[in-house]
């Protein structure tokens, strides 16, 4: 199977590359790119005008499945994730029952080998039921397949289980991904505190809670050597800390998600948390918290950081596919010959808005239900196939 | 002075949404309800044959009497639903709750909830007009209103007039209300309260903020004193209830150094002894009271013009019901 994407804006800043050119895909693999390929394909892509970018890397998905099948299952999570340019997902693993054993993660492992369209990397709890009391075997995990250990959706609160965490992952060469937040500053808060939390008459969490707890993973990172990744960044100070650390030489990683947008970290992840319309449709202070985003992350990004020049282009897709295969040790996110196929053919001029009925996703809490976003996806290939062509 | 404009909002969430022709239309229609209530018989058919349901998800007695009495005079039905009551305890949802209140032929709900923005999501899933009696610590508009009201009444204009408001400005409904309210009519608002009470970014809603009592009387035409919820759950974080008196509460003393005619208003209840002290709530500058019976017609007002607003239009039900 041959497919021959012609006259695309290439940009694939892990080669350098940003310019107008052909891409051949053969046998599930990048086999040739220049500026004029003349070879015969079975398929023919016209991405004049378009922008073609290596498949998106989602370091941030929950999938939910095992337990919440109501909200996604790891069938119409890939196929959400397919559609919005994105070829490879990390599962968090704060499912039911969680990723904290080796049985739970074969029971997952199988269904996504049944059932994903796209490449599903998992990780594993970093303690026993996500209780942030006993921390997980994490080498049997690591043998098991996981990629990474999180507690994401709440942090361990005792500095010793962390400690003893990210000791454990160190030596199982695993990569710790930190949900920062001190729940004895966030308390019962909703949204951050500032004036909107004023105006709307919220309880707000002040950025220390996030802050507080950055300052103290770096530190336990530091101590155990074990390299971290904080996940959804969203303030500067946090920002600052990490910089701060990565200067010190230490292996430290951030991402932030498309909500928190307008802050440049290695890599934008979607935090695509599907709930039902029951979890939301409630008062806003006993709602669940999280919003879908595997079908508006790279639109979102384009609107917000493209449109309105606070990123090029290849600084975009150095955070959705180099930084993310970079944090994870992934051998994907860049368009060298040789390399597997995973490519998204973007429509950057393509105006639509986000509907509820829009979404491939099980779940429709989206944040930017009714506005109108820039980009889309027409094409997107995993291996070397077309598994998504937007009609 | 009057401008002729119509009220065409389904309901009533919030002081922040408004115009200050809307304002102005709420107050005067107020002001010919007051007569109203002040004639033996107090009654106007305006709303017969509505129906409004007080769906009242927090203990509230004077909210509720009043909403109810200016239901009763304007002749429409009211039931009063308490959350003790309710199947809320069976775990029904606030909008499942609502459709079947709608279900019953309700035309307007008066909502009370602890929760900001509870009357707001109750509204976009209902066609029945919705009041917010107070959500969370975001608004309580009827409230603010009567405290228009009064301030109009007894000082003859709101633009340009001082108002300070005082007290647990964060976790204030009344507060926010107040601030949207007299800002939009041109009134210069002051609020004063210890500073882990002021709520972060409060001044960009365009007030002045203080922490000293002395400047929030100094020059001002009324002072609104909050009630100190010492019952709420918000931790340790404010002094205790006689360190909050020696420091913020409305004494005699001072106000001494405050004008002469001032007008000191309060919510209630009352904490007497601790936002304020007892002489000064029964006092000469005191209005509290009047406050109450302008809350009568405040309801009144805003009952009626949501009901208006709200009726089916008669010629598109026409079109409907004739067609062949």
């Amino acid at each position: 199977m041959k497919i021959l994407i012609r006259q695309g804006r290439v940009v694939d800043p892990a080669n350098g590359i940003d310019e107008v050119r052909d891409v051949l895909v053969d046998n599930g693999v990048v086999a040739d790119s220049g500026r004029q390929i003349t070879k015969d394909a079975d398929t023919v892509i016209d991405a004049a005008g378009k922008i073609v970018i290596p498949g998106i890397i989602d370091m941030h998905v929950h999938l939910r499945e095992p337990g919440r099948e109501d909200k996604e299952t790891v069938a119409t999570g890939t196929r959400a994730a397919l559609a919005g340019g994105v070829t490879t997902v990390l599962a968090m693993p704060n499912t039911d029952p969680a990723m904290d054993g080796v049985e739970n993660v074969r029971r997952l492992s199988d269904i996504v080998g049944k059932t994903a369209v796209a490449r599903v990397l998992v990780s594993g709890a970093m303690t026993l039921g996500r209780a942030g009391r006993e921390p997980v075997a994490a080498k049997d995990l690591k043998r098991a397949g996981v990629v990474a250990l999180t507690d994401d959706g709440s942090s361990v609160d005792d500095p010793e289980v962390m400690k003893a965490v990210l000791q454990a992952a160190k030596e199982a060469k695993l990569l710790v991904i930190c949900h920062c937040e001190d729940r004895g500053i966030s308390g019962r808060g909703v949204v951050n505190l500032g004036y909107m939390s004023t105006r709307l008459g919220l309880q707000g969490i002040p950025r220390q809670a996030e802050v507080k707890r950055v300052e103290r993973d770096i530190e336990l990172a530091g101590m155990t050597g074990c390299p971290i990744h904080i996940a959804h960044v969203s303030c500067r100070e946090s920002v600052d800390l990490i910089w701060r650390a990565k200067e010190k030489g230490m292996r430290i990683t951030a991402e932030t998600a498309p909500h928190y947008f307008s802050l440049t970290e290695e890599a934008l992840a979607s935090d695509h948390a599907p709930h039902t319309e029951n979890e939301k449709e409630i008062e806003f202070d006993r709602a669940e918290f999280g919003v879908v985003g595997l079908e508006t992350e790279l639109a979102v990004a384009i609107t917000e950081l493209i449109e309105k020049h606070v990123l090029g282009w290849p600084q975009v897709v150095e955070r959705l596919c180099v930084g993310p295969a970079r944090v994870l040790g992934y051998g994907r996110g860049h368009l060298k010959a040789g390399a597997p196929a995973d490519i998204a053919v973007v429509d950057p001029a393509a105006a639509w808005e986000v509907t509820k009925n829009g979404f491939v996703s099980k779940s429709r809490n989206s944040a930017f239900l009714g506005r109108t976003l820039k980009g889309r996806v027409t094409h997107t290939i995993l291996d070397g196939e077309v598994v998504f062509a937007r009609q | 002075m009057k401008t002729k404009s119509v009220w065409t909002r389904k309901d009533l969430l919030g002081l922040e949404p408004l115009t200050r022709e809307e304002l102005e239309l709420l107050l005067a229609t107020a002001e010919s309800f007051k007569e109203v209530i002040g004639r033996t018989v107090k009654k106007v058919p305006a709303l017969r044959g509505k129906t409004i349901v007080n769906l009242f998800y927090e203990p509230s007695t004077r909210t509720r009497v009043s909403f109810e009495i200016a239901a009763k005079r304007l002749s429409a039905d009211v039931i009063n639903i308490a959350t003790e009551s309710s199947s809320v305890r069976k775990g029904e949802t606030l909008i499942d709750t609502g459709r079947n209140i709608e279900a019953l032929k309700v035309d307007l709900i008066v909502v009370r909830h602890n929760c900001s923005g509870a009357a707001a999501m109750l509204a976009r899933h209902l066609r029945a007009s919705v009041i917010n009696a107070g959500d969370g610590w975001h608004e309580h508009p009827t409230q603010a209103l009567l405290d228009m009201f009064t301030l109009k009444e007894k000082l003859g204009r709101l633009e340009g007039i001082r108002v300070s408001i005082v007290g647990d400005i964060a976790h204030s409904r009344v507060a926010r209300s107040n601030i949207w309210g007299l800002t939009k009519m041109g009134a210069h608002v002051t609020v004063c309260a210890p500073p882990l009470l002021v709520p972060p970014g409060i001044e960009r809603m365009g007030v002045h903020v203080t922490s000293s009592i002395e400047e929030a009387l100094d020059g001002a035409d009324a002072i609104n004193v909050l009630r100190m919820q010492f019952e709420r759950d918000t931790g340790e974080a404010f002094p205790k209830q006689l360190e909050y008196f020696k420091t913020y509460g409305i004494t005699v003393e001072r106000l001494k150094k405050a004008k002469e005619n001032l007008l000191v208003m309060h919510p209630g209840p009352i904490n007497r002894g601790i936002e304020m002290a007892s002489d000064v709530a029964d006092g000469v500058n005191s209005v509290i009271l009047e406050q109450v019976t302008n809350g009568i017609a405040v309801r009144m007002a805003v009952l009626f013009l949501v009901a208006q607003a709200n009726e089916p239009e008669k010629k598109s039900e026409k079109k409907n019901g004739t067609k062949r």
